[in-house]
């Protein structure tokens, strides 16, 4: 191609008009969701931890030592040990399983029950009004003081202190639930379906409970999060975990007298239990972020 | 308006009914026998029995909640098993310093989480912005009572600026008082402000887009003017009602942060009840608890009126 006198003719364009190669899967999502990736990647790792405890140098949690009690960190006791000579190593390791059991309990029974009753309110306008009217008195009841109320009627267990949060927080999300069916079954394809002759049963499994999932998913990881606090402070003030079995709840209960002169006793497992809630609400904002776009402009 | 509020007052004592039968009837729906399950493992058949009088559990479900309800109404939210004290006596001596506690919270919470969340979405984008974001999740994640080790480690033992435990009455004088509640107040509000911070943002951020903002500024008003008098007063409603909701996490952290720093409070009290299975001062501090939460969220909805005057009842 030859170039007029005087014409000054721009260097051809092509390069810049092609298409940057889309990026997929997991690439994708680190890019565009790296905090939710680290959560999930230390949540796995505490996952890894809580099936694998016994492999991982530790010794018997509940086994004494009382002539090594409260000593700091060493080679042989990695974290030290507690006021009565137990390897914090050990018990920290098995803690693990306390609060990644009670945090997903919850997160799915809550979220099941919640579903149910928010359907119920939906769809039953006979139902909906008593529903509504216990929720809104479950809810007036701070959370976790409605946990430590249901937990001082029982004995201390692991299955009371799930089945005590689940209860406490299953308000709130059937709450969430009855809103988006309110939304959903005015939706004109609801509408089509009642017209072809959808029985109602079929509509609220077929067309609206795949529609709450998206959110329902994302509030379960708030409620993991939330589970895994209450139960380090039922645990924590002696109405959670029995003693027996290690928590970091406990553990930071039991070094809470000589907190002020072997600060790791309660600062480990401290330590522990934040990193594991602050990974979870990592992944619970990272899939609130992809799952509802339009929250995620917001908040 | 007078109509409204008392159309909230009516559907409020409804709500206050519900929880009354639901924190009574909680010790009937567990299972076993409830004056056994007051009594504790380590009881004498005697003190069963004793309790049992107590209880009435002679008479009908609906006669003991009609007495109980009927008491309560009267402030007689019965006797208390360990301490043999009526439980109204027990609540009252303790109420100034969670009082206290709940109050330096609020205001120390609001005066710098508002600021922040304005901050951070006039600044959005930024590394400022990016800042508060990360502050607000690491105030969700890190659970209160290790937020109250850390600062009593930090600011109690290690620099010693401020006492580690305990509470001074009010007539002890002002900082003697305050200074015991700082650390406290930082530990119990550091959810609070989270939360707060969040949701000042997110309504400040809907609020600066629109067209007004742009006049202001056109015409010269100053940032902050812009920012603290024509944007926040229109993103309030939120703010409000996240302020008045977010009362339960400070009931529930109030429990936490007394145990850690020895306060002598409601929340010890709930606390020690629990452990002792008093079950009488249990009910109670549920239901003062409640009956505040209930009452600062019906405040927060008439303060909407005062807020913003499009909304009218």
């Amino acid at each position: 191609m030859e170039t007029p006198e005087g014409f000054a003719v721009a260097p051809p364009l092509g390069d810049l008009l092609l298409a940057s190669k889309p990026r997929h899967g997991f690439i994708r999502l680190v890019q565009r969701q790296p905090t939710m990736v680290l959560g999930a990647f230390v949540l796995l790792l505490l996952l890894l931890i809580a099936v694998l405890a016994p492999y991982l140098g530790t010794v018997d949690p509940l086994a004494l030592n009382p002539i090594a009690r409260a000593q700091p960190p060493s080679a042989e006791h990695w974290f030290g040990t507690d006021l009565i000579g137990r390897d914090l190593w050990s018990r920290v390791l098995y803690g693990a399983r306390i609060s990644l059991l009670v945090g997903f309990s919850v997160a799915i029974l809550a979220s099941a029950g919640g579903l149910v009753l928010g359907l119920v309110s939906g769809f039953i306008r006979a139902l909906d009004g008593i529903i509504m009217r216990m929720t809104d008195g479950l809810m007036s009841i701070p959370p976790i003081l409605l946990a430590i109320t249901l937990m001082s009627l029982t004995r201390a267990s692991v299955g009371n202190v799930i089945l005590a949060i689940s209860i406490a927080e299953v308000a709130r999300v059937s709450r969430l639930v009855r809103g988006v069916v309110l939304t959903l079954r005015e939706q004109a394809y609801v509408d089509a379906a009642t017209a072809a002759g959808t029985r109602r049963p079929m509509i609220m499994l077929r067309h609206i409970t795949p529609n709450t999932l998206a959110p329902l998913m994302v509030q379960a990881t708030y409620i993991c999060a939330s589970a895994m606090i209450v139960e380090a402070i039922l645990s924590f003030i002696g109405a959670g975990t029995p003693p027996t079995i290690p928590s970091w709840g406990n553990i930071m209960a039991e070094g809470r007298a000589l907190w002020q002169i072997k600060p790791f006793i309660v600062f480990i497992p401290a330590a522990f239990l934040s990193v594991t809630i602050l990974a979870v609400n990592l992944v619970g904002d990272g899939l609130r972020d992809m799952l509802d776009p339009r929250m995620a402009k917001t908040i | 308006m007078l109509g409204y509020i008392l159309r909230r007052l009516g559907s409020t004592v409804i709500v206050l009914v519900l929880v009354g039968l639901f924190v009574f009837s909680l010790l009937y729906i567990a299972p076993g026998d409830p004056a056994a399950i007051i009594a504790g493992d380590t009881a004498t058949p005697q003190d069963v029995e004793h309790i049992r009088q107590n209880l009435g559990l002679d008479q009908p479900f609906v006669v003991r909640f009609g007495k109980w309800g009927l008491g309560v109404i009267q402030g007689d939210l019965g006797r208390s098993i360990y301490a043999n004290l009526p439980v109204s006596t027990m609540i009252l001596e303790r109420l100034q310093p969670t009082v206290s506690l709940m109050v330096v919270t609020v205001l120390i919470s609001v005066l710098l989480a508002v600021p922040m969340g304005v901050l951070s979405a006039w600044q959005a984008g930024t590394w400022t912005d990016r800042g508060v974001t990360a502050l607000a999740v690491l105030g969700f994640s890190v659970p209160v009572f290790v937020v109250g080790y850390v600062l009593a480690y930090a600011f109690g033992l290690k620099l010693a600026w401020l006492p580690v435990q305990g509470y001074a009455p009010l007539r002890e004088g002002l900082w003697p008082w305050l200074q015991r509640l700082i650390l406290p107040a930082f530990t119990l509000g550091s959810v609070y402000i989270a939360l707060i911070a969040r949701i000042t943002r997110a309504s400040m951020l809907e609020v600066l887009q629109q067209d007004y903002i742009r006049a202001a500024r056109a015409k010269g008003v100053p940032t902050i003017a812009i920012l603290f008098i024509h944007a926040l007063k229109n993103a309030a409603v939120p703010i409000v009602t996240v302020i008045g909701l977010g009362v339960a996490l400070l009931i529930g952290g109030a429990v936490i942060t007394e145990s850690v720093f020895a306060i002598p409070g409601l929340g010890r009290l709930t606390v020690d009840a629990i452990l002792r299975r008093d079950y009488p001062v249990t009910q109670g501090v549920v239901l003062v608890f409640s009956f505040s939460y209930v009452m600062v969220n019906l405040l927060v909805d008439v303060i909407y009126t005062l807020v913003d005057p499009r909304i009218r009842y």
